[in-house]
């Protein structure tokens, strides 16, 4: 599996296919990337769980927090950590242990853990690094085009007007695999410095 | 669903534009108003917060204005995009997002006049000091960088002589350098030039000219590449650092590789102002459905017209890097290989006063300050858009008292010949 770079297919298959994530990281704070991502994935139908041992006892628009995976209780879709890539592997490791274990693992934009990943893709499981499930979602159903934001997609289709809580199409046709090849040419050899 | 890049004519045509999900309009709508109702405050809390997705205020975002955005993204090879007011607008609000009192820009020294102006003068005010280095010699850029440089600036084909800079050679200085490479890619739009492909990491546009084309509306476009890592050695606070602005929000951080055009939109244009119409919008939208074509003839007739230029006897030089033998034209063929620009000089055996008595008897072409107009257009810079430069300063430009500036249009070529030889003959 290629993770400098993801085909819109593997994401689009990845996003329609799960209901429930749960995020790692969580933060009530709502000047922080996680609270912004929560929200946006909670308005638009995802069944969210925010998971952070510093804040049980409240609540994220209305979920309250657990302190680990274990402790969600019923089988979850995709674990969405935002984490920096040096805490990723016990999450993961802890992901694997549920039963059922995740579909899927998914690491915000700036973490990325490739033995993490591996050890996850050996399991069964799918990966994506470096990347915002809110951004995607936003660009593969063009609601992100909005901000001048290139979606690599087009449509000739007239599309839903989009509401609050709706879930939007993420199929429309992607070009050149959905990728912008100097930005992830510059992310590859970043990492690769690191 | 396929994972081909579409074509650039496609592109061209569709990337950004969809019907519009209320009325069905297939053309693009222009969605004239300044202000965009809020579902509820908890809604318009998430939208200034930066937390959603949607419209407020049309001088931070305008549907109309975001299709624009996106097709010229698209058409670049960037992440992201935004539309401004003007092209210096784009200039404004590009450095202003990199630059703080007593940094430096370090310049090509072959620039648009206008742009020479709003650098030696304008930015000088806000504490924005500016080198200068010359598009010709790599090495003079490398040897100019200081520890205060914070971006280097060329065109990608330049004005006013139409020559070709050799991207790549800067593009690895600015890298070393740890400072990210701006592009004016006016003169060539991306169906000539990507410079994104040969590493530039912001480019900008006066879409006034080829994107627009048709010379009736002023716009300025900025294009994210996606390439710099802001938050690197923390050199770039208004990216990397909390923004007070919004509750402590780090832009790059939050937005990744499209961080520096939301910078440019909720710090830049947000707060210095200059937003673009959505009128001007559309029209440039409705131009940019033609670029491909338009460009291919500005091209071909700009050639057939250097070619004539180059054998008349009241004519001493030529300066268009699509001739053979001209000093660019190995530079041309790396870089723009389908053409070489509509903008060029050229230079009179008569001098300053043979210019002038061109530039009256020409009956087809328009004398004014612009370029990039299906019309082809004349000017003599030396007495107009480079006329606040000193006598070297004109020359060290490509504005030289004898020089004449063409801009050829997408009229018949033979027609345009013809009015150049009356008018170089009386």
């Amino acid at each position: 599996m290629n993770h400098d770079a993801y085909d819109d297919n593997y994401i689009r298959s990845i996003l329609n296919g799960v209901k429930s994530i749960a995020m790692v990281g969580a933060s009530p704070v709502n000047v922080r990337p996680s609270y912004f991502a929560f929200k946006y994935l909670a308005q638009r139908g995802y069944d969210m769980i925010p998971v952070n041992p510093g804040h049980v006892g409240k609540a994220l628009m209305g979920k309250p927090f657990v302190a680990s995976l274990a402790d969600i209780g019923r089988p979850i879709d995709m674990i969405d950590i935002f984490r920096n890539s040096s805490h990723i592997m016990p999450v993961v490791e802890e992901a694997l242990k549920l039963s059922p274990p995740p579909k899927v693992i998914w690491m915000q934009l700036g973490a990325r853990d490739d033995a993490a990943a591996e050890k996850a893709e050996a399991a069964g499981l799918k990966v994506v690094m470096n990347r915002c499930p809110k951004i995607e979602y936003g660009r593969l159903s063009s609601e992100i085009s909005w901000m001048g934001v290139n979606s690599r997609t087009l449509s000739s289709k007239r599309a839903p007007v989009p509401t609050q809580g709706m879930r939007l199409s993420l199929n429309r046709t992607s070009f050149g695999g959905g990728q912008t090849a100097a930005s992830d040419r510059a992310a590859k050899n970043k990492t690769e410095s690191t | 669903m396929t994972d081909r890049l579409p074509g650039f004519s496609t592109l061209a045509v569709h990337a950004g534009a969809q019907p519009d999900p209320t009325t069905g309009a297939r053309a693009t709508p222009i969605y004239q108003t300044t202000s965009f109702v809020f579902n509820d405050a908890d809604h318009a809390a998430s939208l200034f917060g930066l937390q959603a997705f949607g419209n407020i205020y049309t001088r931070i975002g305008n549907p109309t204005n975001a299709v624009l955005e996106e097709r010229v993204a698209a058409l670049e090879g960037g992440t992201a995009a935004l539309a401004v007011a003007s092209g210096h607008a784009a200039q404004l609000v590009v450095l202003q997002q990199l630059m703080r009192p007593g940094d430096e820009v370090l310049a090509a020294r072959k620039l648009y006049g206008g742009s020479i102006n709003q650098f030696t003068h304008a930015f000088k005010a806000f504490g924005w000091n500016v080198a200068w280095a010359d598009p010709d010699d790599a090495g003079s850029f490398e040897r100019a960088v200081t520890p205060h440089t914070k971006a280097i600036f060329i065109e990608s084909i330049a004005n006013p002589a139409g020559s070709i800079t050799d991207i790549e050679a800067i593009a690895a200085i600015a890298r070393n350098a740890g400072v990210p490479l701006i592009v004016d890619n006016t003169l060539a739009s991306p169906y000539l030039i990507k410079p994104i492909d040969h590493g530039a990491d912001i480019v900008v546009h006066s879409a006034t000219k080829f994107l627009g084309g048709h010379g009736n509306s002023l716009g300025g476009i900025i294009v994210d590449a996606g390439t710099f890592d802001w938050a690197k050695d923390n050199k770039y606070p208004m990216l990397s650092e909390p923004r007070p602005e919004y509750h402590g929000i780090r832009i790059q951080e939050t937005f990744g590789n499209f961080a520096f055009a939301i910078a440019c939109r909720v710090l830049g244009l947000r707060d210095l102002g200059p937003a673009l119409s959505p009128f001007n919008a559309f029209m440039i939208l409705t131009g940019i459905e033609t670029l491909p074509l338009r460009m291919q003839k500005h091209c071909d007739n700009a050639k057939a017209v250097a070619e004539f230029l180059s054998t008349h006897p009241a004519v001493s030089a030529v300066n268009y890097a699509g001739l053979p033998g001209d000093r660019y034209n190995n530079l041309q063929r790396k870089y723009a290989p389908k053409g070489a620009g509509a903008v060029f000089t050229f230079s009179l055996k008569g001098g300053y006063d043979a210019g002038v008595n061109l530039v009256s008897n020409l009956k087809l072409f328009s004398h004014l300050a612009n370029v990039g107009d299906t019309r082809s257009l004349v000017i003599h810079p030396a007495s107009t858009t480079h006329s606040q430069l000193d006598d070297a300063a004109k020359v060290k430009s490509g504005a030289a008292p004898d020089v004449v500036r063409l801009s050829i249009g997408i009229e018949d070529k033979e027609d345009l010949i013809e009015d150049l030889d009356q008018a170089l003959r009386a």
